[in-house]
């Protein structure tokens, strides 16, 4: 009988995520004994508090680097610190756009047109349960990137995906579309995730391992069964793919982001996108980097295969939320592009992406909050005509998010795509490269439309009218455009950060 | 001194006085717009007499990190051919300042952002030909649509924002090709020894046939789009009849020279060898431009197509110069470009002085102006005399040098190229018989000739045309040795001319 073996922690380096899970535990204890009249001030505060600390945490850890952190199951390096960082600079301002608690159902749990709801809406109920299941996800994300075994990674996986399901379905108005994405959403979701279990049990089969680095060996040695190898990677792979929601593992993106409230989908858009990438870049760099012949092929045709499909959709869309969502898809392809590199150009390109993007995703969602009539948010691209007249900063902003989308210069996404083709074209991959330039020329045509629909269209009869934005979206939106810009005109400071600590340690 | 930079902050920094101005000081706006581009054209004037004529190597030259990861830098200096067309620039924006003083009115949002838009616009426009640096030149490239965009879509008139969208995506397309040849430039810059984007260290990359070919393409079609040039020109005549008057001059006159510049500076100089490949594609596309476009124009009804028809061949004309590979032709390209910029300014210029006066643009609306507007009339007249090269106008010059050039190495082209003249005569003579002589149409009796602003705004234009006209030596001087120097980089000799009869 072996001895039991006391856990060694390093809690200095876990220290973001241990703050991003007691903040969640004392949102819990919020919601269950404060006051009502407290509660959403002490729930906002406490957020982006844990937030803003954990971040601190992740600064003040920047340069170190460990594979021992949690007994091998989590690996502290560069490119996970970045990520990390950028999950929570993400957060915070996406908690910005959820503490507008109006946007939430008052309670949740009630049938949608049930008397209870009504009851509770009569009496001005409201539940903020929101923000602890914000803080979950958020210290799941912050696990995934950095996960260095199977388990942890899968553990880490579900801790982010159940509180985003649960949130899908808290919107106020249209209840039952909300409702319905969150049911669609969970329904896949457990089905992605039973693949990945299953790509799981197969890599251990191949490798008698679980850890990543056991893996890796097994890869690098090559006595294993490769049948084994190949259906552990694609059934993996199915499982991550499902995540950054590419083509055809797509069909719940607009859906989802549809239904669920503007502030989870912004707060969904950008940082599960950034802690799925990022889990897939050290996955690829790393543990199947040896077996690049199996699986380069495969993810290079998904990565056309998305760009042109997201890209291609997104134009027939009339509702604002269905393409931005397809505007995601077409973003999971070009982030993959950065995954088939495999390169240290490709790895830097990527998390720089991925921040710019997560941004500029959050700051375009913060906009779609403000547009409304008396029933709540007006997503019908139609009736956003001559919004450049009537509210000409609100409209300037997210024209320079989608400037930002299309990849124009002097914006972030023009470095980011820039970045992310030439590492892909170093690698050899001109293919995808070309197929991510055409897919954004189309691309381009329908950030253009709305441009065109916001600007240079007359506003319709009908009141659509702009909220005044309350002082915290305020700064998410002011915040996104200016880093938007900034990174566009001077992303050399960035770069230089990224490119000096983001190397992946095993 | 920082001569180029200095130029560019210039309008910048207008523009930012303007944007602090409140919504109602419209006059105010106006009146610092001119300020800030006279001051802009006074700064480039003073520079253009500190440029040395002798010396080919690239003057003003400044260069700093930007992007280092990438190896980007802000890096800008001036050869001539770059040095005459920022010349064009400065001088072409005031005039279009003053020439459009009220052109803003019509527009969907202020005064003070149209002249925002135009002060951007041209520190875009000095950037784009001052770039070394082909990162720094794409950025300019594409962040010079947004404003042409908004000027197009917010301020024209008709179908304003479908000819905004539609010159901005075919610009967007032929963007993105290029951005393609742009990556694949700093890769294969990386494998030898280093990114870069200097022009000067890619212009010796080696590259295999047919890498070169397709890279070259990639920006080909890019400048093609932008030209335009035959089949890509159907932009064109959309956005300049809708756009502003003032804002097709800078339309045609200064933007679409990006991409014939673009020509020289990137096609020829990066690849050599994939020009000479593609160049009997090219200078069969430029005579097709030259007649296609003649053609159109005589048939135009509209006063506006028609011009922009017309440009259409001029620019074949210039393409047919530069692919040509002498270095008449190549002087006389970019004299074209300059001596274009100027004649399309006082045609569009006049032409939108005698729409607003008329509230039409058909030509067959107008009629005996001769007798009602002399001056206005007389304007229309030199400049469409400018427009088909009548000798003793500036055009004469650029056109014969560009035909004689050509001749010495593509008879046959040049021979055909010369028709474009014989049309030229027609699609001028044409509307100045139906607009300027005739019995007055009815309607047209009680016109305003031109006020003393439009007359100040017109001078310097027909005066830079007729002086140049006679005496085209100042702007040669400065062109013909970087354009020898061109004509030689790509291995080229002039062809002594062969003497006939004996």
């Amino acid at each position: 009988m072996s001895e039991f073996i006391s856990p060694t922690l390093s809690y200095s380096l876990l220290s973001p995520i241990l703050v991003v899970f007691a903040g969640a535990i004392i949102g819990v204890l919020i919601e269950a004994f404060a006051s009502k009249s407290i509660r959403p001030i002490a729930q906002v505060s406490v957020s982006i508090g844990t937030l803003v600390l954990a971040l601190v945490q992740v600064w003040r850890i920047r340069s170190s680097s460990s594979t021992t952190a949690a007994m091998g199951s989590v690996i502290i390096d560069g490119p996970g610190l970045l990520l990390q960082g950028s999950i929570l600079i993400i957060s915070i301002i996406a908690v910005f756009l959820i503490a507008d608690t109006e946007n939430f159902a008052a309670a949740p749990a009630a049938i949608p047109g049930s008397p209870e709801e009504r009851e509770s809406i009569a009496r001005g109920q409201q539940v903020t349960e929101v923000f602890p299941l914000t803080l979950f996800a958020v210290a799941g994300m912050l696990i995934f990137p950095v996960a260095s075994d199977l388990i942890t990674l899968f553990v880490a996986l579900e801790v982010l995906s159940l509180p985003l399901y649960l949130m899908a379905g808290l919107s106020r108005r249209r209840r039952l579309l909300s409702q319905e994405s969150a049911l669609k959403y969970f329904l896949l979701g457990a089905f992605s995730s039973a693949f990945f279990l299953f790509g799981a049990a197969y890599l251990y089969g191949y490798s008698g391992s679980i850890s990543f680095a056991g893996i890796q060996d097994a890869v690098v040695g090559g006595t294993g069964n490769d049948v084994f190898l190949l259906i552990g990677i694609a059934f993996l792979s199915i499982g991550l793919l499902f995540k950054v929601g590419a083509v055809p593992f797509h069909a719940w993106t607009p859906d989802v982001y549809q239904g669920a409230p503007t502030p989870v989908t912004a707060f969904m858009a950008a940082a599960t996108k950034v802690a799925a990438f990022g889990a897939m870049l050290r996955i690829y760099y790393t543990v199947f980097a040896n077996a690049e012949w199996s699986w380069r092929p495969l993810i290079t045709g998904i990565a056309i295969i998305t760009m042109a499909f997201g890209s291609l959709v997104a134009i027939s869309q009339r509702d604002v939320k269905r393409m931005l969502a397809y505007s995601s898809i077409a973003h999971a392809g070009f982030l993959l592009t950065g995954v088939i590199a495999l390169n240290k150009a490709g790895l830097d390109a990527s998390i720089y992406y991925l921040f710019a993007y997560g941004i500029a995703s959050v700051g375009a969602f913060a906009v779609v909050t403000l547009v409304r009539d008396s029933a709540g948010e007006v997503t019908d691209l139609n009736r956003w005509a001559g919004l450049g007249k009537r509210s000409p900063w609100v409209a300037t902003s997210f024209a320079t998010f989608l400037l930002a989308f299309a990849g124009i210069p002097l914006t972030s996404g023009f470095i980011g795509k820039f970045s992310i083709f030439s590492a892909a074209y170093e690698s050899g991959a001109t293919a995808v490269v070309i197929a991510g330039v055409l897919s954004s020329a189309i691309a381009a045509f329908f950030y253009i439309r709305v441009i065109v629909l916001m600007f240079f269209s007359d506003p319709l009869e009908d009141a659509t009218s702009v909220l005044i934005p309350s002082i915290l979206t305020r700064i998410t939106v002011l915040f996104s455009v200016v880093v938007t810009i900034f990174l566009g005109v001077f992303p050399s400071p960035l770069l230089d950060f990224i490119s000096n600590i983001a190397i992946f340690i095993r | 001194m920082n001569y180029l930079t200095l130029i560019m902050a210039i309008p910048l920094l207008g523009a930012a006085l303007i944007a602090t101005l409140p919504q109602s000081k419209s006059l105010l706006a106006k009146q610092l717009a001119l300020g800030t581009t006279l001051i802009a054209a006074v700064a480039t004037i003073f520079m253009t007499t500190k440029f040395e004529r002798s010396n080919t190597a690239l003057q003003f030259v400044e260069s700093y990190d930007w992007i280092k990861a990438f190896g980007i830098k802000y890096a800008v200096g001036v050869d001539g051919i770059a040095l005459v067309l920022i010349l064009m620039t400065a001088l072409l924006t005031p005039i279009v300042v003053l020439a459009g003083w009220n052109e803003s009115e019509g527009g969907r949002w202020s005064t003070k952002t149209f002249y925002i838009l135009i002060l951007v616009l041209q520190t875009m426009s000095f950037g784009v030909f001052a770039a070394t640096d082909v990162f720094l030149f794409y950025v300019f490239f594409e962040a010079m649509l947004v404003p042409v965009y908004f000027l197009i879509g917010g301020y024209g008139s008709g179908e304003r924002s479908a000819a905004a969208v539609k010159f901005l995506l075919y610009s967007l397309f032929g963007g993105l090709l290029m951005l393609a040849s742009i990556i694949a430039l700093y890769v294969l810059s990386g494998e030898q020894g280093g990114h870069t984007f200097d022009i000067a260290a890619l212009s010796q990359l080696e590259m295999s046939s047919t890498t070169q070919n397709l890279l070259f393409l990639g920006f080909f079609i890019a400048f093609a789009i932008k030209a335009p040039l035959f089949p890509f020109h159907t932009w064109l005549p959309d956005a300049a009849k809708s756009a502003t008057p003032g804002t097709s001059v800078l339309l045609l006159g200064v933007l679409d020279k990006v991409g014939t510049f673009g020509m020289i500076r990137y096609c020829l100089s990066i690849f050599p060898e994939a020009s000479k490949t593609f160049t009997p594609l090219i200078i069969t596309l430029s005579v097709i431009s030259i007649l296609y476009g003649a053609f159109l124009a005589i048939g135009a009804k509209d006063i506006k197509r028609l011009i922009a028809y017309t440009s259409i061949s001029h620019f074949g004309f210039i393409t047919l110069g530069i692919f040509a590979m002498t270095t008449q032709a190549q002087s006389g390209a970019t004299l074209y470009m300059f001596n274009h910029g100027f004649s399309t300014a006082a045609l569009f210029l006049v032409a939108g002085w005698m729409i607003s006066r008329r509230g039409s643009s058909t030509i067959a609306d107008f009629g005996g102006l001769q007798r009602v507007t002399p001056v206005m009339a007389w304007s229309f007249f030199i400049a469409g005399m400018s427009s088909l090269a009548l000798p003793g106008l500036s055009s004469f010059v650029s056109e014969f040098l560009v035909l004689v050039g050509t001749f010495t190495r593509y008879p046959v082209a040049a021979v055909i190229a010369t028709f474009g003249i014989v049309l030229a005569a027609l699609y001028i003579l044409i509307p100045v018989q139906r607009a300027l002589h005739g019995p007055t149409e009815p309607g047209n009796e009680n016109l305003k000739d031109l006020n003393l602003r439009e007359k100040i705004a017109i001078a310097p234009v027909i005066a830079v045309i007729v002086v140049l006209g006679f005496y085209p030596a100042p702007a040669l001087n400065i062109i013909n040795p970087a354009a020898a120097q061109v004509v030689s980089q790509m291995g080229f000799t002039d062809p002594l001319p062969t003497h006939g009869g004996k």
